[in-house]
């Protein structure tokens, strides 16, 4: 699409295209973590791509969908044995987090989808919080929903959860039943 | 949550109070908690802190089917449900690539308007309670009584409709839809009439509004504004005509636009966009009749759903603003991520930069003109 | 001893009155609101709803006294007596009617007529702000005290176009008194107008008016009490019998002051153009003139009603602007057309 061949002219000559998918018409670009805040930069001050507008900001967890589907519907177990043998010989799982970034652009009603693939070890990015204070929230929630810590955030809290709760719950290893944590308020006198 | 939200800043002079307007109060607009830091009557920082509906709506997506999680979305912008049942249909649909028929869509047109209508009555009756005019929500709501008859009529329920399906609508618009309609019209103008007779052009309303929380149109920008709340900042932004969704390219209808994003355009956009929702929805139910009896409603779709793995935003203009989900499948039955975008977080945020310098009773009308929504707010 | 006997049942007979009044105010507040806002309001305890003031009364009685841990006892228990009992005494010098002679015995329908008539109400409203502020204080909580403050400068802030507005009256009628005041709307002057205190004195009117709404709490100026945020302003922790001390006690308020409006302004107990006493035997006369009294205080009581569910309230920084920069400047304005005028006609 011309809006793909724009952002390849924009974020390519940089190498900052790690990959780029299209789903139903929804444009999606990968770039590294660490330059983050240029390539925001970048899309928002290109006069071809102008992206001025920051609709979301969230994380996603693919840790179900890196890992081999261990319910497979086959009903024998060699089967079953060989696809883990097979998955134990790839190469290092891809990162387990994300975190997507909805851009928007007013003027051309062009949206983009931007990603940024954080590793269980080191889960900080920077935040976008000096470009579009509408990353404020979104942040916040991230962190408290996942964990993924955001470098130059003014006030990185937990946003839903209340403040000594300690797991993570949007994360796919913690059940959807919770696992028990009780919220004891303390009284001043 | 906090339980202290200012104790990292330096607001501890002696001539500060700290008043906590909290989780319950008189208000109606959910569980919200503000943590106001005052010098006498002006705020000097206010934060908000939420999390207290807060009900796991989007890990609870993760476990259920796509249908499934339908009457979910009724439960966050409650006081219009429709929107977001037809927002989540949409995005599912753009992910499996299904076009919905056309009849279907000019039903989804006519219902989210009535939505928006039932909405902005609600939001313009709390503000006037907050502000001490009591009487003009009575008016709105009776006639927001009348609506529910209309949705309960078709859909089974009043306020947490769960409305249509995957690939379109489950019924069609019963027969006398039309006379229903035609007596209602005339008595929700009647009643936006009385309430702009009472509060429009009287001295108190406007020494209360005008002025209260201006904020400019870059900065509303910067925050991720939208809906009323930004078209009052005087950005022209309405994502029925800049993103034409649901053959809304073939309505006429206007978009009232601010100068000065205070309380009092709010108020004056959002009396202009129900009656502008009326016209819409004459012209969509004109459209209606003229299609055949026969025509499909829903579109083939499997009976379980399975999108192709991949991930798709969608987002419609909500009475609030942009509401979006974003969808991830993996090709199960279930989906794998759904992230809900819900319009007054993003406004509820900047509250700190509204209010600041304002008194106590002008925070009041603050959050009661963005229509902060704590279903909404917290999922 | 008769002179004793008279007074007593006639303190009596007023206290009740005006406590049915007020009584019946609640009904009428509830009725009216519900008549504006087109709904039904109460129709259960009751034809009518009739009996709906005596089930709020009954539910207040038996509710059981609270008195919160951290509150100042003293404080608390002594905020609503000092806002009611001035409330109630204030009617002492309002007129009810004419007189009325029984027995041979001229009664005037007035529990006693001092020569510093509305002297003694100004200052007894005084004495009610300190109820206002005990409430708040004693309460301890944050919310009541931000209720108290507002109120307290509210009510003393709108003191001084209300005594500036009577002042004026003064020097029309040049008497304190309210029952010689009203003596003296009898007839008509210029001609055609009625020798009404509204037609003397109509800016007066509008400041005594608006200052009596200010005085009386209501909305547009009901900031201390209804405001969203903070919860019920002095009363937030009241409940029972205190709370229904500091209810009555503003709706008896509003009898005094509408009792007040009518005897200074709207020609008391007085008929335009028809001088009824002339025609009436003295008993009849008594009673007819007290039902003319009352009937114009209940359409002054109608107007606050009405007016509260009409209007939205103000801010505080509107209230304190509008009494201070605009009434009391009017008030002393008030002041100086009136004595010019008396100068230049008498």
């Amino acid at each position: 699409m011309d809006l793909k061949k724009r952002v390849e002219q924009c974020l390519g000559p940089e190498n900052f295209v790690v990959a780029m998918t299209e789903c139903q018409g929804d444009l999606s670009v990968e770039v590294p973590k660490r330059n983050i805040l240029d390539v925001m930069h970048l899309l928002r001050d290109t006069p071809d791509l102008g992206f001025n507008f920051l609709s979301d900001v969230f994380g996603v967890d693919n840790l179900d969908l890196n890992k081999p589907k261990k319910k497979p519907k086959k009903k024998e177990e060699g089967e079953g044995a060989e696809v883990e043998e097979e998955s134990k010989e790839k190469g290092p799982l891809p990162p387990r987090f994300e975190v997507v970034y909805l851009l928007l652009c007013l003027e051309r009603n062009e949206r983009l989808q931007v990603k940024v693939r954080v590793e269980e070890s080191d889960m900080e990015v920077d935040s976008l919080y000096l470009i579009w204070k509408a990353s404020d929230w979104p942040e916040r929630e991230a962190f408290d929903m996942y964990g993924i810590r955001f470098k130059g955030h003014p006030n990185l809290k937990r946003l839903l959860m209340w403040d000594e709760f300690s797991a993570y719950p949007l994360r796919k290893d913690y059940p959807l039943e919770g696992q028990g944590e009780e919220r004891h308020l303390i009284y001043d006198d | 949550m906090n339980q202290n939200p200012t104790s990292q800043t330096s607001y501890e002079s002696d001539n500060y109070v700290t008043i906590n307007i909290g989780p319950s109060h008189p208000s109606m607009h959910g569980t919200l908690r503000i943590v106001a830091v005052t010098d006498g009557e002006t705020i000097v920082k206010a934060e908000p802190d939420i999390g207290y509906l807060h009900r796991g709506v989007e890990k609870l997506g993760e476990n259920l089917t796509y249908h499934q999680f339908i009457p979910i979305t009724d439960r966050l912008n409650y006081c219009s449900a429709i929107p977001n049942n037809v927002s989540y249909e949409m995005a599912v649909e753009k992910l499996m690539g299904v076009e919905v028929p056309e009849k279907a869509q000019l039903i989804r047109v006519i219902m989210m308007e009535l939505a928006r209508i039932a909405d902005h009555q609600v939001c313009i009756g709390i503000l006037g309670v907050d502000l001490g005019a009591f009487t003009p929500f009575f008016y709105l709501i009776i006639q927001r009584e009348e609506i529910y008859e209309i949705f309960e009529w078709f859909n089974g329920a009043r306020l947490t409709n769960t409305f249509g399906r995957i690939g379109g609508v489950d019924a069609d618009l019963p027969d006398d839809f039309e006379q229903r309609w035609e007596e209602l019209k005339p008595n929700v103008r009647k009643a936006n009439d009385e309430t702009e007779k009472l509060l429009t052009h009287n001295r108190i309303w406007m020494d209360r509004t005008i002025g209260v929380s201006t904020f400019s149109p870059e900065d509303a920008l910067n925050w991720g504004f939208t809906g009323p709340c930004l078209r009052a900042c005087g950005v022209k932004r309405d994502l029925r005509i800049d993103e034409p969704y649901c053959m809304y390219d073939k309505f006429k209808f206007e978009v009232p636009v601010g100068k000065n994003g205070d309380v009092f355009d709010r108020y004056i956009v959002r009396m202009i966009e129900m009656e502008e929702s009326i016209k819409i929805i004459d012209q969509a139910y004109k459209l209606y009749k003229e299609m055949p009896a026969d025509a499909p409603l829903m579109a083939r779709v499997p009976k379980v759903i399975k999108p192709p793995a991949g991930e798709v935003y969608s987002a419609l203009e909500s009475p609030n603003g942009e509401l979006g989900f974003f969808v991830k499948s993996d090709g199960s039955a279930k989906p794998y991520r759904i992230r809900i975008r819900p319009p007054c977080y993003m406004m509820f945020q900047a509250l700190p930069e509204l209010v600041e310098g304002e008194m106590v009773a002008d925070l009041i009308a603050c959050i009661s003109s963005l229509n902060v929504i704590a279903g909404e707010l917290d999922r | 001893m008769d002179d004793w006997l008279i007074a007593i049942i006639k303190v009596v007979c007023i206290w009740v009155w005006v406590l049915l009044i007020a009584v019946v105010m609640t009904w009428v507040e509830r009725r009216g609101a519900a008549l504006i806002q087109d709904r039904p309001g109460p129709n259960r305890a009751g034809p009518f709803g009739l009996f709906q003031p005596l089930a709020d009364g009954i539910k207040l009685f038996t509710k059981e006294e609270i008195i919160p841990t951290k509150a100042r006892k003293i404080l608390y228990i002594l905020g609503p007596l000092l806002f009611s009992v001035p409330a109630f005494s204030t009617y002492a010098v309002v007129p009810f009617g004419d007189k009325i002679i029984l027995g041979g015995k001229e009664i005037i329908l007035q529990v006693s007529d001092v020569n510093i008539g509305f002297l003694f109400i100004l200052a007894l409203g005084s004495m009610a702000v300190y109820g206002v502020i005990l409430g708040g204080w004693g309460s301890s909580n944050k919310y009541s005290i931000l209720g108290g403050l507002r109120s307290t400068a509210q009510m003393v802030s709108y003191e001084v176009p209300l005594g500036l507005a009577l002042l004026a009256i003064v020097f029309v009628y040049g008497t304190f008194s309210l029952r010689d005041i009203s003596l003296a709307q009898q007839g008509t002057f210029l001609g055609f107008l009625p020798n009404w205190g509204i037609f003397k004195q109509p800016l007066g009117f509008i400041l005594f008016i608006v200052a009596a709404y200010a005085e009386a709490n209501r909305v547009p100026f009901d900031l201390p009490e209804a405001e969203s945020e903070i919860v019920s302003g002095y009363h937030t922790e009241y409940g029972s019998m205190r709370l229904g001390l500091y209810l009555f006690g503003e709706y008896v308020n509003l009898v005094t002051l509408s009792g007040v409006t009518v005897a200074l302004y709207f020609g008391s107990w007085h008929m335009p153009y028809i001088d009824l006493g002339a025609y009436l035997g003295p008993i009849s006369w008594g009673i007819v003139s007290f039902c003319i009294f009352f009937l114009k205080v209940s359409f002054f009581l109608w107007m606050f009603v009405w007016v509260r569910w009409t209007l939205p309230r103000f801010r505080y920084d509107q209230v304190m602007g509008l009494g201070w920069k605009g009434l009391i400047p009017l008030g002393l304005f008030n002041i100086f057309i009136t004595a010019l005028f008396i100068q230049l006609t008498v």
